[in-house]
């Protein structure tokens, strides 16, 4: 039996700081709402910690209900949480580097008017990404997977004034509606068949159900809706686009949410739905190919962006891309560690990036950038570490999580290894061209002052180095980054998910010569990007334009990143736009509502328009129509006597 | 006992007969006090067949009914004269077709 955990503690300390902090932050001091802040997401991380220090001495799953919730007939869906290996790598990676974040939005966010709203809504993603997790069933789950949306939506619309910014909001907020859509549907198919959306119960029957070999069934349709989700959340093709766009959102929410955790709640509800997933070949072939697909478009995108957070949106995209290749390729266990390392790499890229946007005054254009290594060594220092490990330079996280991806897929097909590898190499590319162009070189950006102060600006001269409060979080998140993927060594980390995924990945023989030579391919093919990027970036600086020009039509496609935004307007949104004005809105809105409303209130005054003139003040006539009513009384009355008579 | 010499129709038809009176009255004259005094008809004709009935069924109700019918008629008379005095300070006429204000 069990001890009582509390978990459903863990979800509720941040809701307790969003909302002291929502309610009374407006007339706290600064000092006030960073306490509040930190120690309630602070508080969130401790027992995380506490949870997976005694998790060896507990019963998996440990499931803690709290509060009845939805009772109809047989069908039930209650406050309760499920914690198992797959839960507890999850809650370790929101909490901790959530509580990371934090922090160092301390020192990022320490001259913005709106410094408790921030707090306030970060709490609140907090709340609602851990109940994510923590659900144990699917309704509570789509619970925190919109609350999550709606945060995401707050704090890219942080700063709404900016027209941008709120339309950016706006635009991952409908695109992942799209998604919701079909995860919506998925539940309804699951408590249509299954009568339940309680996870043991739906798996416990699924579990008992036979895999849909002839490629198409319920399970298969259940798999792709899901998909389709998870599309939404994490940034997929065809509902990538609103992703980049989210890029107008403070920096430490795009290492939050838009990096390290929401937009990784896809891959974790696709790993959570693995048993569904398994019974379907033909999802999970969906899965691969659209992870796989969006691993390489994203990546070719990334590589002609300048800036330096569009790099990196367009990185996190492909690099989700992987996640899901490898839960399409039925290795959920790589997907998480690949998830698990993203999390530390690319939270510390943003928040580098975001270190370096503080220091040259709000200007995130890397054209703008250079020579910023002599600057900021830190911060230098940092990302050095990061882009290392995201372009997959052993013995950094990154290269342990891909390459145990690659070797997966190569299991399944060669085909997604070879765009797996060919990704690899843009990533290499594309990060080092960041490093390069970020760091290297000579300064080419104007004093900071002569941009009149960014918005992230806090009034200096001189790049110079982030606050200190800003820096330990970096430093935290580099030190994950050099050793968090030794967790995957010997398989470790799968074995622990075992119990949640099955044992049937682990029956590879590790450490066979093709895994040593595909590992050895990864490797090579990281450093020839780097040495690209070095070639192109830093030796022969003018070789970038005369490919470019060379490239003609094809270049200006990628900088336009393929004109997707625009297919998608003049295919989705202006038919949409038109049909909603012209349609429902002049059409169905104005003249069937609007009139319906309209004119039977002008009928209704023309009548009283005419009958008016009854009231015409003549004593007279009104006795008239008074005989003439009783009158034609009197004569009904007659008639009714005839007629019964 | 009704005399077997004068029927219950022809009660009826002098009541008819003074209602429609008042009725006529009522709508082509124009002096107030003249359409007051053709009410008083009209009221006069129904008392008339209220006690003819009362008579034919040897039923009380009727004859009742006319009592009240003859103290509201009363009333009406105080009121109503009152209200064509309160005109006539102000409008000076009596001709009903003069005093229209009360219209849109």
């Amino acid at each position: 039996m069990n001890l009582s955990l509390n978990l459903w503690l863990i979800p509720v300390l941040p809701l307790a700081g969003a909302a002291i902090n929502g309610f009374l932050g407006r007339k706290s001091s600064r000092q006030a709402v960073s306490t509040i802040a930190l120690v309630f997401s602070g508080a969130a991380f401790a027992m995380a910690l506490w949870v997976a220090a005694r998790f060896s001495s507990l019963s998996l799953p440990y499931q803690e209900f709290l509060a009845h919730w939805i009772r109809s007939g047989s069908f039930a869906a209650d406050f309760a949480f499920y914690l198992d290996q797959l839960s507890l790598v999850m809650l370790l990676v929101v909490t901790g580097v959530g509580f990371l974040i934090h922090i160092y939005s301390v020192g990022y966010m320490w001259d913005d008017p709106s410094y408790y709203r921030f707090f306030s809504y970060l709490n609140l993603f907090m709340f609602f990404m851990l109940t994510l997790v923590l659900a144990n069933n699917y309704l509570l789950m789509f619970i925190g997977w919109e609350g999550v949306g709606l945060a995401s939506y707050l704090l890219i619309g942080f700063w709404f004034t900016k027209d941008s910014a709120a339309s950016a909001g706006k635009k991952a907020f409908i695109v992942n509606r799209i998604g919701d859509f079909g995860f919506l549907i998925a539940l309804f198919l699951l408590i249509k068949h299954f009568g339940s959306l309680n996870f043991e119960q739906v798996f416990g029957s699924v579990g008992a159900m036979d895999p849909e070999t002839a490629g198409t069934g319920l399970l298969t349709a259940i798999g792709i809706l899901l998909m389709v989700g998870a599309c939404g959340k994490s940034a997929q093709i065809p509902l990538y686009v609103w992703l980049p766009d989210a890029m107008e959102g403070p920096t430490p929410v795009s290492a939050l949410i838009h990096a390290a955790t929401m937009v990784t709640a896809g891959v974790y509800m696709v790993s959570r739905s693995h048993v569904i997933f398994d019974r379907a070949p033909t999802a999970l072939v969906v899965v691969a190919t659209i992870g796989t697909l969006t691993a390489f478009f994203a990546a070719t995108i990334g590589i002609a962006q300048t800036d330096i957070k569009k790099v990196l949106a367009y990185s996190t995209i492909s690099q989700l891309g992987y996640m899901f290749m490898a839960c399409g390729v039925g290795a959920f266990s790589a997907g998480i560690f690949h998830l698990m390392t993203h999390a530390f790499f690319k939270g510390l890229l943003f928040l580098g990036a975001g270190s370096v946007i503080h220091t040259v005054g709000g200007e995130q254009d890397m054209r703008e950038m250079g020579g910023l290594r002599s600057y900021i060594p830190w911060t230098f220092l940092a990302m050095s570490v990061a882009t290392l490990a995201i372009a997959g330079i052993p013995p950094l996280a990154g290269f342990w999580s891909k390459d145990e991806i690659l070797w997966k897929a190569y299991q399944v097909s060669w085909v997604y290894w070879g765009i797996g590898v060919v990704t690899a190499f843009l990533t290499s590319f594309y990060m080092f061209r960041l490093w390069y162009m970020t760091f290297f070189g000579d300064y080419r950006g104007a004093q900071v002052d002569a941009h009149g102060h960014g918005r992230d600006s806090s009034g200096h001269g001189e790049p110079h180095e982030s606050p200190m409060v800003m820096l330990v979080p970096l430093m935290i998140l580099a030190v994950l980054s050099l050793v968090g993927g030794l967790v995957g060594w010997g398989n470790h980390f799968e074995h622990f998910l075992a119990p949640v995924f099955g044992a049937r990945e682990l029956t590879e023989t590790a450490g066979s010569i093709t895994e040593r030579l595909l590992m050895g391919v990864s490797v090579a093919i990281a450093l020839l990007g780097w040495w690209l990027a070095y070639l192109l970036y830093h030796k022969r600086q003018d070789l970038p334009q005369k490919i470019a020009d060379a490239l003609g039509g094809f270049y200006q496609a990628v900088v336009h990143k393929y004109y997707i935004d625009e297919l998608y307007a003049v295919f989705f949104v202006k038919p949409l736009v038109d049909g909603s004005t012209r349609i429902l809105w002049q059409g169905v809105d104005r003249k069937i509502i609007d009139a319906a409303v309209n004119d039977s209130a002008d009928g209704a005054r023309h009548v009283s328009d005419e009958v008016r003139h009854m009231q015409s003040g003549n004593i007279r006539s009104y006795a008239g129509w008074i005989a003439a009513g009783s009158a034609a009384v009197l004569a009904f009355m007659i008639w009714m006597w005839m007629e019964t008579r | 006992m009704v005399p077997s010499y004068v029927p219950l129709s022809y009660y009826l038809l002098l009541s008819g007969f003074l209602f429609a009176c008042g009725v006529v009255g009522f709508l082509i004259k124009r002096n107030i006090i003249t359409i007051f005094m053709s009410i008083e008809l009209m009221l006069n004709g129904v008392n008339l067949s209220f006690v003819a009935f009362a008579a034919h069924w040897h039923a009380l109700s009727g004859q009742v009914f006319v009592f009240f019918v003859m103290v509201v008629a009363a009333a009406e008379a105080a009121v109503g004269l009152a209200i064509i005095i309160a005109v006539y300070r102000t409008r000076e006429t009596l001709n009903v077709d003069q005093v229209n204000l009360l219209k849109l």
